[in-house]
């Protein structure tokens, strides 16, 4: 039987598209808000990262801090975003979940209780934004064990060498980091550039699903349709803070700005 | 867990960069993971090369003015009454502070690598003011993350920098302090690894980071140690050797030459900062016993919440104020090679009074922190015993909390 998340990827081909994942942070700007953020956005996008705030991410650009900060600030902890992803899970419409953080939040609480509750509360994935391969390989096998999908990045730095071992030893989802930039960057590299790297990684392993983040927004998601995969991330967070700032509702406009997306792939 | 001996301790770490089996580490997102190779690969080979340490050399003796002075403090050893105390005076190296040779040594290695740009953090203002210098002199552009909080409060080292023709870059995200200054340098070293090297300011961050700062460091100990046996014919058979510690970048270069003493001969106390006495909050990760936890890249000793936030440090002393502490020092500790306490806020201004006023020497208030706990343990310490407190900057920076805490006549221009 598939998992979860290569089943969505395999849904999203079948209608001759990429899939389309979003990132939203836990907990923003309430742990209420997130929830119905996350409920209205399932019903576009095929798969939902949701970060895990941290207070010292040192791989995020401003957005995304901001949307952290407004969470931590809020009083989200660990297990109110476990909390989260159950109640999503319960709704009507719900659509996998990949948690993406920092590895000092698995570490207190404790990398096979937090395994555990993962597949408890149903997350299907994991991306540890500081635990690179190969320090990765143990926690990565007993996330595999559980079924949980770990997803290992790639980067335009990421020498030939390197990339055949880590996708080795990855699971069914690769993530390509498009470019070299915090989350959020403006896209500062040629869509044609990432594409031949992305397709470079497609032919060492054909049979992953790789996706393609960071920097990817409204004006650049059309040049990657016949990917796997993408990501949009920092552009939905901005605008749950423009609306905040707006006295609008996210939830609403969150949710317009995905359908938009997903029909920018169409 | 066990220090070995005749193995460098920055050289001690496994494959994967940790000290201990658990402390340091790379803990970075996959784009730093070239860069960070890249620089491995250059430090191991540099470090054994025979040109590269003249060069260094040179630099640290006729740039940096090494060796700095080893002086004994007789009035203040009267007043003690105990111990004999002696200072090792590395604020007088060039820019006022040991910062200057990891910046240097960094600046040398972003020049061969044929890197354009070199950025780096400051807290105190020091990291960033001998980067600032460091790059002027051998031609790299350089750029200065900066804590809003400790840009207001460290105001003569951010003019220094910004004379050096340095971009210093506020940073307005979390608590405004080094922490802070850090995670966004490192963030933008991610955006930028491609064409520029990046100065990590103490001996904290990914482990080739510990080990570069650790080892330009190390030249303070090295310089003690020759000045010790012209002094007394032999290491002193009772010494005690006082260091602040913030990152500890300045303490680990002050012991490391007498690693493999026994500690009975040659004991270390690291002083970290307690905070201000009637607040909870400190920066004394190893005497307050904080749990392992990860910061910057590595795994530490760190001030966190029990879901692993990093928890918002204070200090009187900017350049202590960091809720982390080096994975070496972690590895000095769980191995008892070093021993940790701390000192407050109120105890290092009156350590600064005491010393300013028995002595010519202001050390700034990071060792003044050192000062106050060498004052009281002297105190019970037989004649005998050798104490030397690294005197490892000057309290020009911090003009404007003296004046404001204890008054104008402490802050008499030099």
């Amino acid at each position: 039987m598939l998992n979860p998340i290569s089943l969505a990827f395999r849904k999203a081909k079948n209608e001759e598209r990429p899939a389309l994942l979003t990132y939203t942070v836990a907990g923003d700007s309430s742990k209420k808000q997130s929830l119905n953020i996350l409920k209205a956005i399932s019903n576009y996008a095929d798969i939902l990262e949701i970060g895990v705030p941290h207070n010292t991410p040192v791989a995020d650009g401003g957005q995304i801090q901001t949307s952290a900060y407004r969470a931590i600030k809020n009083g989200i902890k660990m297990n109110d975003i476990f909390k989260i992803v159950s109640d999503f899970k319960k709704s009507k419409n719900s659509k996998p979940v990949i948690f993406m953080g920092y590895y000092n939040m698995i570490f207190q609480y404790g990398e096979n209780k937090f395994i555990k509750k993962c597949k408890k509360s149903g997350v299907n994935g994991l991306i540890v934004v500081d635990l690179p391969w190969p320090e990765n390989k143990n926690f990565s096998k007993k996330c595999k064990k559980n079924s949980i999908n770990f997803i290992q990045l790639l980067s335009p730095t990421t020498s030939n060498k390197r990339l055949k071992s880590i996708t080795k030893d990855s699971h069914d989802m690769i993530y390509y980091i498009s470019m070299l930039s915090t989350t959020g960057g403006k896209l500062k590299v040629s869509p044609k550039k990432i594409l031949t790297n992305y397709n470079k990684i497609k032919k060492i392993s054909p049979k992953k699903n790789c996706v393609i983040g960071f920097g990817i927004t409204e004006k650049t998601i059309s040049n990657f349709k016949n990917t796997d995969g993408i990501v949009v991330g920092s552009q939905i967070c901005k605008e749950i803070t423009r609306s905040l700032n707006n006295r609008q509702n996210p939830v609403i406009n969150v949710s317009k700005m995905v359908s938009k997306l997903r029909n920018k792939i169409l | 867990m066990k220090l070995k001996k005749g193995i460098p301790v920055i050289d001690q770490g496994d494959r994967l960069g940790f000290w201990g089996g658990k402390f340091g580490g790379n803990f970075v997102p996959e784009t730093l993971k070239k860069p960070i190779e890249d620089l491995e690969i250059q430090f191991n080979k540099l470090k054994n090369d025979k040109n590269f340490i003249k060069e260094r050399d040179r630099y640290f003796k006729n740039w940096i003015g090494t060796p700095t002075r080893f002086i004994k403090l007789n009035n203040l050893t009267k007043y003690v009454d105990g111990a004999q105390i002696w200072s090792k005076i590395v604020s007088d190296a060039n820019g006022g502070a040991h910062k200057i040779y990891n910046a240097t040594v960094h600046c040398l290695m972003a020049k061969r690598s044929g890197k354009k740009v070199i950025i780096g953090d400051t807290g105190a203002g020091y990291a960033g003011k001998m980067l600032s210098m460091a790059a002027k002199k051998f031609g790299l552009k350089c750029k200065i993350f900066m804590g809003a909080k400790d840009i207001k409060r460290q105001q003569p080292n951010v003019k220094a920098m910004k004379k050096n023709g340095a971009d210093v870059v506020p940073v307005y995200s979390g608590s405004q302090t080094l922490v802070d200054a850090v995670s966004e340098c490192m963030r933008f070293w991610v955006a930028n690894c491609d064409t520029t090297a990046m100065c990590v300011g103490s001996t904290v961050g990914p482990a080739i980071f510990v080990r570069i700062c650790g080892w330009s460091t190390s030249q303070i100990s090295r310089e003690l140690k020759v000045q010790l046996i012209n002094e007394f014919g032999e290491v002193p058979k009772k010494l005690k050797l006082y260091n602040c510690v913030g990152g500890g970048s300045s303490s680990f270069g002050f012991w490391n030459e007498f690693m493999d003493y026994n500690k009975k001969q040659v004991e270390f106390i690291g002083v970290e900062a307690g905070g201000p006495s009637k607040s909870k909050r400190h920066a004394a990760p190893l005497t307050y016993g904080s749990k392992i936890g990860i910061l910057h890249g590595a795994a530490q000793y760190v001030n966190q919440n029990s879901d692993g936030q990093i928890e918002e440090t204070e200090s009187i002393s900017a350049g202590l104020d960091y809720p982390g502490i080096s994975p070496l020092h972690c590895f000095l500790k769980d191995t008892k090679r070093a021993r940790y306490t701390a000192a407050s806020d109120e105890e290092a201004l009156k350590a600064y009074q005491i010393v300013t006023k028995f002595e010519n020497l202001r050390p700034s208030l990071e060792p003044s922190h050192a000062f106050s706990v060498a004052i009281k343990e002297a105190k019970k310490l037989s004649k005998d015993t050798i104490v030397i407190v690294n005197s490892c900057g000057d309290a020009y920076k911090d003009r404007g909390i003296l004046e404001k805490k204890l008054g104008k006549r402490y802050v008499k221009s030099n």
